[in-house]
């Protein structure tokens, strides 16, 4: 059921009609027919105009919940009222598996400085220092962050000089974020923030060099609902070593080693580029793109890692390890296929999500009609070569660029120049990403910061067999008969990355576009019958 | 990995895990008991977005709730130019009868007087026949808890629509709190059954769990009519339930100069309307003062049903109390379930080691007092608890269960005891919107569920493996 073009720009006047004018010509750039062959501009990391219905979030959740949430040995003390750290509470799915019941894990903890009155009008810096003073005392962490919510740039409390004295008091590593809510246009904003703070406080900080032939980082995966487990294991069964991961399943310690790693891979493009470019920039680890969403896609990834050190012998390795687990993968999906095949699948999530599901979906034999980011740049639409030509505004001003030079004695590229070239001959490229646009169909409709209407709209053109979201979506797509599944949470199931990942997701998938209750929806005594006539001229 | 040091609840800096949430959640749920009714905070897209989060996951349902999408900008210069752009959208594609306006931080912080705002854009838009009517509940998230903005913002709903100067109807006002959906769905079967006319407010039991629908809503179905909301004015008595409602706001404000009116308070004073404050219908005692209530209003005795209802729950007291004698419970949450909790457990013969609340009234402890005569002098009953604080006291309280919401699921696990679920928010077991609490059937839900957490808990627990308990 693929729509012509034609269909899909009338949908799309249709939609534009509704809104009032200005609204229509704001959104209108961010409606987007695909073709795969001329990359369309798309505009995307704009406002949400206010009282549209948004999927994004704010700063604070894209650095405190996306960024540092998921590691295991820092505390997270957030600096505002108490809604802003309940909501992070163990929401998003991140796990992390401390090496022993005792070893430090402070993640099910919700830190707050619950802000009174009398703080926003007095000011809440004392609370603060007593707050990190308090948790000090009580977990005695190895490090303390602290983050900043909507009233406290706004009244002028200086997290950042706080962090500096209480560091100097206590003697840990304690560091402050200004991810107020209201800066930036998503949680994008907040990602880049956390990058900033990582580089700033953490990373190169450790000296002892992890043990491993082919060290690698791998940046952008949050272990939601185990996919970074499932990825550590393909990684140890291929030789390789994880010197970190972030922030999936992370510590601190692991962050401070990074700089030890020979090669960062980045799975999320969207919320990790930043620490990618920066370490390149100072240390020298040179950056491509992964992606360990579907199966092909995984071997696809771990052979690049393996072409990336040249050396047989792991690149012998990974191909056995591939073999051996695709036959449990393509055992699985000979299963389903007949079930999926030809159905029709929509994706609105993420920074890279919507784009690297479709993966799994077209092995499904399932195609991607429409997709969209709810935080994604341009870039992560039309690829990296149009960061030059994306205008700075006042909101990405906002957001510091930290001026990283070249570390002066640990500055070592693991490549020269030459090495790099003759890898890109092979089809390795580094520091790219060719984004969503190109993968996707043409004639296929790409929408930024979907709105809650415009999804209602987009449903009634396609009908899709299932429509991949967040639980903000979800129970409005399933009351118009449409299944959803969540792309945030894995409708708390998954892992969904790696092989096993692959198996999984085939499972889910097929029984959700084959459960029978849809069909139930109409009683039988309510079902009308249809009388057809013609008047009589 | 535990904590070792024990902190004075309340005299920390630090909340760790908290148990509230922030007001402009509570307004939320109460502009969702409005018929037609979009919310819209007036503050940064990540409270809607987080608020719109948390609700769906305990209700499982379409959550709307727009935002004014604060930038750095508007924080500077003020949020006017968003709000009316906010309210422009909404109405554009929503057409809604009501937009429930409540503040966040943010727009509380800059000092923001959205009463005039919504006074300007009603000037400018005077005359429009898309003009809805416009509620504003003031909600800083600083200021007291979740429930702080419930009350509040039923009250805001209430002087805000309420008719003035009109003649006395034959219908009564029930403000029911914060509880289920199904907890009021039966409260109106209950009313109904004493053929009484009412108007219960805020009613979510629809738009928070609707049937499935064969065409889209943009506005889910249900709530309170706008016109009932308004004859809330002419009523001839009202019922509110609780004791505490919206005292926490009230004790965390610098400037506390201003008395806060609870919905029934403010139609007390406002417009003359006789005004009866009990606790939430839980147990059988506080259930009997509500339907004395209904009686009394009606002039007609409860229904054989109903009170059949009351007989089976004594007779199960009565079959039940062995597995529920001397057992001893923590319980928290907010403020006015506590109450009600405490005041059942009391009746089955259960002792509250701990009563905690994360709420900021302060009277916990003197209320519970009184209700129970003194029976609980000695009980730790405490406000603005956290859940660490609660941990850290739990091995020694050696309680055999804990009542309240997911929250405190981790000690419940540490202590390898049975947890039963009540109130919000409930994410971690299936059909927390069908929870009930209230009246005598709920409390007959409420026993049969504790009950069999405990003989679950012996059954798992001994070596025996016990076929009949």
């Amino acid at each position: 059921m693929i729509h012509t073009e034609i269909d899909t720009q009338r949908w799309k006047e249709e939609v534009l009609k509704k809104y009032p004018k200005k609204l229509a010509k704001k959104r209108e750039k961010s409606i987007v027919v695909n073709d795969s062959d001329v990359i369309h501009p798309i505009q995307a990391n704009v406002r949400t105009a206010p009282g549209i219905i948004t999927q994004r979030g704010c700063t604070y959740a894209g650095c405190k919940g996306v960024i540092l949430g998921p590691t295991r040995d820092i505390i997270n003390l957030v600096h505002g009222p108490i809604g802003c750290s309940f909501y992070a509470w163990l929401t998003r799915r991140n796990q992390t598996l401390p090496p022993t019941p005792e070893s430090e894990n402070f993640m099910n903890y919700c830190f707050s400085t619950d802000m009174q009155d009398s703080n926003i009008v007095f000011g809440g810096e004392l609370k603060l220092k007593q707050a990190v003073r308090e948790v000090f005392e009580i977990f005695k962490p190895k490090s303390i962050g602290i983050f900043s919510t909507c009233p406290v740039g706004l009244i002028g409390d200086d997290v950042h000089a706080v962090a500096r004295e209480m560091k100097a008091e206590l003697g840990i590593n304690i560091f402050g974020f200004s991810c107020e809510g209201y800066k930036g246009v998503s949680q994008s904003a907040g990602h880049h923030i956390a990058n900033n703070g990582l580089m700033k406080h953490v990373i190169g900080l450790g000296n002892t060099i992890p043990e491993g032939k082919y060290k690698v980082n791998m940046l952008g995966d949050y272990n939601i609902g185990g996919d970074g487990f499932e990825l550590e294991r393909i990684f140890e069964k291929c030789g390789l070593t994880l010197v970190s991961s972030f922030s999936g399943n992370s510590t601190m310690e692991k962050f401070e080693a990074a700089h030890h790693a020979d090669l960062n891979v980045v799975v999320c493009h969207r919320s990790i580029n930043y620490v990618a470019e920066m370490m390149e920039k100072k240390f020298g680890l040179p950056w491509f793109k992964v992606n360990f969403t579907g199966a092909e896609a995984t071997a696809k990834s771990f052979r690049k890692i393996a072409e990336y050190f040249g050396d047989q012998e792991l690149i012998d390795r990974v191909e056995a390890v591939i073999a051996e687990e695709m036959a449990l993968v393509n055992a699985e999906l000979e299963k389903v296929y007949d079930q999926t095949k030809g159905k029709v699948a929509m994706l609105f999530v993420g920074g890279s999500r919507a784009h690297h599901f479709q993966e799994l979906f077209t092995e499904l034999g399932m195609s991607t009609l429409s997709a969209g980011y709810e935080f994604g740049h341009r870039d992560d639409y039309e690829g990296r070569s149009v960061i030059p030509t994306i205008k700075v505004d006042a909101d990405s001003r906002n957001i510091e660029e930290l001026d990283i030079e070249q570390d002066e004695t640990r500055y070592n590229p693991r490549k020269t120049e030459e090495e790099k070239a003759a890898l890109a001959e092979k089809g390795i490229e580094f520091n790219s990403y060719d984004g969503m646009m190109k993968d996707m169909l043409k004639g296929a409709l790409i929408i930024d910061d979907l709105s809650h209407y415009e999804m209602e709209k987009l449903i009634e053109l396609y009908h899709p067999d299932v429509f991949c979201a967040g639980i903000k979506e979800k129970f409005c797509v399933q009351k118009m008969g449409i299944p959803l599944k969540q792309l945030h949470s894995y409708d708390y199931g998954g892992p969904y990355s790696g092989f096993e990942g692959a198996i999984n997701f085939y499972k889910d998938i097929a029984m959700i576009v084959n459960t029978t209750i849809w069909k139930k929806i109409k009683a039988p005594w309510e079902r009308e019958v249809t009388i057809e006539a013609e008047y009589a001229a | 990995m535990e904590s070792s040091t024990t902190k004075m609840p309340g005299s920390a800096a630090s909340v760790r895990n908290a148990c509230k949430l922030c007001s402009p959640l509570g307004a939320s749920l109460v502009f969702k008991g409005i018929h037609g009714c979009i919310p819209m905070i007036h503050g940064s897209q990540g409270c809607a977005t987080y608020i719109r989060r948390y609700i769906i996951s305990h209700f499982k349902e379409p959550v709307d709730i727009a935002s004014t999408n604060f930038s750095e900008e508007t924080t500077i210069f003020g949020g006017h130019k968003n709000f009316n752009l906010g309210l422009d959208n909404i109405i554009r594609q929503y057409r809604p009868e009501v937009i429930g306006i409540s503040s966040a931080c943010l727009s509380e912080t800059i000092g923001e007087d959205v009463n005039r705002l919504i006074k300007e854009y009603r000037q400018m838009n005077w005359g429009s026949e898309l003009l809805p009517e416009l509620v504003y509940a003031s909600t800083p998230g600083y200021q007291g808890t979740h429930i702080d903005g419930f009350h509040e913002t039923v009250s805001a709903t209430i002087s805000t629509l309420a008719v003035k100067d009109a003649k006395v109807g034959e219908h009564i006002n029930i403000f029911s709190g914060f509880v289920s959906p199904q907890d009021i769905r039966h409260l109106k079967e209950i009313i109904s059954s004493f053929g009484l006319d009412y108007v219960l407010f805020p009613d979510y039991s629809d738009s928070l769990d609707n049937p499935n629908w064969e065409k889209y809503h943009l506005i889910p179905p249900g709530g309170t009519l706008v016109s009932d909301i308004k004859r809330t004015g002419a009523a001839r008595g009202s019922i509110e339930f609780g004791y505490i409602l919206n005292e926490g706001a009230m004790n965390t404000r610098v400037n506390k100069a201003k008395q806060v009116l609870t919905a029934g308070e403010w139609l007390e004073v406002n417009r003359n309307i006789p005004y009866h404050r009990i606790g939430m219908p839980i147990g059988i005692k506080e259930t009997d003062k509500f339907f004395e209530l209904l009686e009394w209003f009606s002039n007609k005795p409860t229904s054989q049903k109903l009170k059949d209802e009351r007989g089976r729950l004594i007779d199960s007291y009565v079959d039940g109390h062995k597995y529920t004698f001397g057992k001893r419970a923590i319980i928290y949450g907010e403020e006015d379930l506590v109450i009600g909790m405490v005041l059942l457990l009391l009746e089955i013969g259960i002792e509250p080691v701990l009563i905690a609340s994360g709420g900021t009234g302060g009277r916990l402890k003197q209320m519970i007092d009184e209700l129970t005569e003194g029976k609980t002098k000695d009980v730790k009953i405490m406000n603005n608890m956290d859940f660490e604080s609660m941990n850290e006291m739990a091995d020694e309280l050696k309680p055999d269960i804990i009542i309240g919401h997911s929250k405190g699921y981790y000690i419940a696990r540490r202590l390898n005891i049975p947890l039963v679920r009540i109130g919000f928010p409930v994410h971690d077991r299936f059909g927390a919107q069908r929870l009930q609490h209230l009246g005598y059937q709920g409390t007959m839900q409420l026993f049969d569920r504790i009950v069999n957490a405990l003989i679950e808990y012996k059954q798992e627990n001994s070596p025996i493996g016990y076929k009949y308990i």
